[in-house]
Order: structure tokens, then sequence, then C-alpha cells
């Protein structure tokens, strides 16, 4: 914990926390804003707007169980379309919140307390977002529980042979285990809750929730065990989990996917997309919570560097993709390269490269990491160059088969916008909800961070 | 009849420091029936008040090892032995293609375990408990630091561990009514 703080107070870095609060001021700070704040005129308008969007979605989803995947723009040979590219692209942007919660606790960067609730909020609910694509696109929806081992009257199993099942395993065991995660670093800051809240029902929920936690230190010492043994699970699991993303791909044997980078590309991508949105979300709940002594510039400049880093691992995963795509002599594998620049869809790679590669480079200047408004601006582009290099791993590779004859476009259809647009909806609703109910960050490990935190000797 | 009923007697602190040579203070003088309470986790408190046996990395260990075999066990009796499909001509038991599951399954049970673990073993959820009957307890989960002598200590005897927690210079103290 000492040493945790001297670092904090380099004096090169701006600091974790701002100094002059104590466990009472931090305390009161984070708590206020679920128990005391009213909900004010923004609140209402943001969360209603994200409310509505929640309703397209769930409309458009209504009508495709009605009339099926014809509406929307997916045919042979293009069978994945948006489903699996928002699929994609919104597991990837809960990995940051596994890798801030759990990879950075093992490393012991206590900078990241005071973003590790909402980060893991986002995974929670990003997780959530993608959940939904593969069960609607899987044609009969009211089946898809056939993807589980389940002894069925049918006798039959499923295929375990198949990325796509390894990636139900997956998916639902990264689902499980960030609730869970999530839960239990909740289980202290609901106590504090239940002891400040003044409303009868808010105390007899929170109360709840706190599972009757009082502190005692055998029981922090078995919980700090359990948290950090859950990090450590945690940790190869957020990395296998996009890995068996990328095997859903990489395993076929289409060109422009039948590729070994994939694995570590997409899991360099995944926290590249998950920063960003990270960033988009902390710099207007900093700004409009007055959280500006919790999430500090050194927060800010920290998570550009991660951007700036794994954005550059893309970068290279992009350029072995082209490498091997002349080096392998494969005529299919060239044909993809070539298609990617000179095909009808060549626009929307150009814009990936400059969305991924080019514009992210700024944040070399240490000015441009320091500013919200341009790292906010920044992470727009990186989020919507990350959902472009999903179209283009999925769409490009798929329209030209290996036949001329089996060639084909895709032109998403109203309903695909609808559902993509609608679960972003959803997951801003979560969000909204969440900062009004729950702790936004963590109070007990921000308390760990204070100087007096230390047991002098 | 006041004595019978306490629960315990508990002492106020300000700060971590206090609370951790308090705890130490109370278990060298021979009292070990008692428990500390903090806004946060505090390293070695625990070991002050003579906890030593944690036993969650082992609880964790059995669920991942049990998590791990169902795994490969269901997949390996699913394909190769309760219904044996040929995919592609590959062997029945394709142990390599078995991995990703069994790796999931040993993380999801460890997961489940360490969580249902840690409750379980804490005896949570609880949410009564005696303590919660000291109004000032409330600052327990802000910025307050609580020790608790339990009546059925041995050493217990109302007046004497009152006047003894008095000698540690703590904050205030109250009797925990049961």
């Amino acid at each position: 914990m000492d040493e945790h703080y001297k670092t904090t107070i380099d004096a090169e870095q701006a600091p974790v926390i701002e100094p002059g609060h104590t466990f009472g001021t931090v305390t009161e700070k984070i708590s206020a804003i679920v128990l005391t704040r009213p909900a004010s005129n923004g609140w209402f308008v943001g969360f209603g707007v994200a409310f509505l969007l929640t309703m397209m979605m769930l409309y458009a989803i209504g009508y495709l169980f009605l009339k099926g995947v014809g509406i929307w723009g997916v045919t042979i040979p293009i069978g994945w379309g948006f489903a699996i590219v928002n699929f994609v692209w919104w597991i990837g942007i809960g990995h940051a919140g596994t890798l801030i919660s759990a990879i950075l606790l093992l490393l012991r960067q206590s900078w990241r307390n005071s973003i590790n609730r909402f980060a893991e909020a986002m995974t929670l609910f990003a997780v959530a977002c993608a959940g939904i694509f593969p069960g609607i696109h899987v044609g009969r929806p009211w089946l898809a529980y056939w993807l589980f081992p389940y002894p069925s009257s049918m006798g039959v199993w499923p295929q375990f042979r198949s990325p796509l099942i390894w990636d139900v395993f997956a998916v639902s065991t990264y689902a499980t285990i960030s609730a869970m995660f999530w839960f239990i670093g909740l289980i202290p800051d609901m106590a504090t809750l239940r002891d400040r809240a003044t409303h009868p029902a808010a105390r007899i929920i929170y109360g709840m929730l706190s599972m009757g936690w009082r502190g005692s230190a055998r029981h922090w010492h078995r919980y700090e065990t359990a948290y950090l043994l859950m990090a450590g699970l945690a940790t190869p699991l957020v990395l296998s989990v996009h890995t068996v993303v990328s095997f859903d791909f990489a395993v076929g044997i289409v060109p422009g996917w039948h590729t070994t980078i994939f694995p570590p590309y997409f899991v360099a991508g995944a926290i590249y997309s998950g920063f960003a949105m990270v960033l988009m979300l902390a710099i207007p709940i900093r700004k409009i919570y007055g959280l500006e002594d919790f999430i500090t510039e050194r927060h800010l400049q920290n998570s550009a560097k991660v951007m700036l880093a794994t954005g550059l691992i893309v970068a290279y995963g992009y350029g072995i993709e082209a490498f091997m795509g002349w080096y392998s002599g494969d005529r299919y594998d060239a044909f993809t390269l070539w298609n990617r620049l000179h095909g009808p869809y060549a626009t929307l790679y150009y814009l990936l490269l400059i969305c991924n590669i080019f514009i992210p480079q700024v944040l070399w200047i240490r000015k441009l990491r320091t500013s919200p408004v341009a790292l906010f601006l920044v992470s727009g582009v990186i989020l919507v160059g990350m959902w472009l290099e999903r179209f283009v791993i999925v769409v490009i590779s798929l329209h030209r088969d290996f036949l001329t004859s089996s060639w084909g476009m895709y032109y998403p259809t109203r309903w695909d916008w609808m559902t993509y647009i609608g679960t972003i909806g959803m997951f801003l609703a979560a969000m909204f909800l969440f900062l009004r109910l729950l702790p936004a960050i963590s109070i007990f490990e921000m308390r760990t961070l204070l100087p007096e935190a230390e047991v002098k000797e | 009849m006041k004595a019978e009923r306490m629960y315990g007697i508990m002492a106020e602190f300000d700060s971590a420091t206090a609370l951790v040579e308090a705890a130490r203070k109370t278990h060298q003088a021979g009292y070990n029936k008692i428990d500390a309470y903090s806004p946060f986790p505090i390293e070695g408190l625990a070991e002050e008040i003579g906890f030593h046996r944690d036993e969650v990395p082992l609880v964790v260990l059995i669920g991942g090892l049990v998590g791990g075999l169902t795994g490969y066990l269901m997949q390996y009796w699913m394909s190769a032995v309760d219904y044996p499909l040929n995919i592609g001509g590959k062997p029945y038991h394709s142990w390599p293609a078995f991995i990703v599951i069994t790796f999931e399954m040993t993380i999801l049970f460890a997961g489940i375990s360490a969580v249902f673990g840690m409750l379980a073993l804490n005896g949570l959820p609880m949410p009564y408990h005696p303590v919660f009957n000291v109004p000032r307890f409330s600052s327990a989960s802000k910025d307050r630091f609580f020790l608790i002598v339990f009546s059925s200590d041995p050493k217990y005897d109302a007046a004497g561990t009152r006047s003894f927690l008095q000698g540690l210079e703590p904050r205030s103290i109250s009797e925990v009514p049961s």
C-alpha cells in the first residue's frame, strides 16, 4: 500500500487522487452521487434517448423474429454480416474492463482503482450487447439453447471440434466470471451505502446486496485472497476469449481469415477499442459528476498510452496480413489483399487504416494525451476504426468466394442498422442506470490509496 | 443479567495503525476470541488477531480441478462414447480440439468456487449481526476502525476487559448487546 502511494506522488506525473482527501471525503463524494444527488434533467434526457434506442432495438428484433433473417442484408456468400461484426466489436470493447480490473491489479497498477468499477460495468453491458447478436443470428433463435450440451430427446451432442462451440463456452464463462468479479468488488461498497442511506428501502436493498458485510479482518483476508485469485483466473480468461473469437475465423479456410496472427492481433484490437470506450465514458462522467479528483490526468494519459501501444500491435497485424498475402504465394490470399485495396469495399479499408493507424498517432503528443476533448475525439475515431476492421474481416473476406460464380455484395438494411444502433442505446441506458444506482468508483479501493491508509510501525 | 447478555465489548479507533497496534496488544494479552473491523483491507491485521488458516485457495484449486475434469470428460464421453460422429475424418477422441472448453470450464468452476467459497467461509450472507446494534459501528464502513473482544473468550470479564481496552486509548468503548 505504502509503495503504491509513493508511486502516485511521483513529481513527474499527475497524482492518482488529488491531495487533501480523507476516508470520509472519498466515501461521501462517491456515495453522494448515488444517495443524495438529485437526477438532473440532462440525466433524464440522456437516459430517455438511450431508452428509446433500446426500444427501437427490441422492435427490430421483434420484427426479425416475425419475418426471419431475410430482413437483414445477409445472403450467400456473406452469411455473417452485421450480426458477427457487431458481436466481435462489442465483445472486444468489454475486454478493457477485465484488463483494467484483473491484469492491472496483478501488475499492482494502483491507478486502476479509480476506473475499475465502471470499466467492469462497461464489460458486463458490452458482453450483454454482444450476446444478443449470435443468439438472433442463428436463424431459429428459439432453438439457440441447442448450443449447450444438454441431454436432448434427439440424443445428439454439440460438435466439440468446432470453434463456434468453443465460443459458446468462452463467452458464457466470460460473462459469468465478469459478473461475479464485479459483484464481489461491490460487496464492501454496498455495506457503505447501506450505512449511509437514509431511505428505508435503499437501506434494505443495499443491505441485502452487501450480504451483511461488516469489514471483519478475517473476512477481508479471505476476500482479498478470493479477489486476487479471481483476477488471476480472469487474466488468462480474457486473453482466451478474444483468441477463441478469432478462432471462429482463423480455423476456417477462407482467405483473409486463415492465419495464425489472428489471436494476438484480435486481443490487442479488443483492448484498443475497449480503452477507447473507457475514455469515451470516463471523460464525460468525470466532468459531469465532478470526479476530476479521482479520475485525473494520470488516468487519461495512461489509457492513451495503452491505446497507443495496442494500436501499434494492431498496425503490425495489418502489416503482417498484407505481407503474408504477398509472401504466401497463394493466389487467393494475394487476391484478398488486392481486393481490400482495389475492390468494391476499398474505401472502407482505407478508412480503417486512417482511423486505426494514422489518426491515433497524434497520441504521441503529450499535450493531446492530456486534453480530454482530444482524447474523446480520438477514442471515437478508434471505435469507428475497430468496427470497420471487423466489417473488413467479415465482409471483404466473404464476398469474393473461390469461384467467381459465387461472388456477391453485402448491403446492410435498415433493420441491421436499427439493431446495431439499438444495442448502443441499450449499452448507454444500462450505463445511465448504473451511475445512479451503484457507486461508479470503488470506494474501498480508493481508501487504500490514501496516505492515511498506511500502517506505521 | 446485563453481563450475561453481552455479545462483547467494542473499542473504536481513529486509524489503521492504532487498530493494528491494539489488535496485537489484545492478542498478546491472551485474548483469542477477538475480531477487528476496518473500512478497507489492512495487510497483516488478520494475522494480528490470530487468523492464519485461509482455505480459499484450496477451495479454488479443487473447483478448478473438478471443472477441468468435468469439461474434458464431458467432451470425451459425448464425442467418443455416447454418440460418436465422424466429423471430417477426425478421431472421435480429438483431444487438441477439447482443450479450449476444458480450459474454460476450469476457469468457470474455479471462479464460482472462489466467490461462493469466500462467501461461505465468511458465513455470508448474514444480514443480522450483533455488532450492528452499536450505532457508532456504521462508520466501520467509512472511516473508523473497531476491535471487539467476544464475551465467549475464556479471559473475558466485563469490567476487566473494559478497563484493558480503555488502556489502549480508543476513541470510544461500546458494549455490544447480543
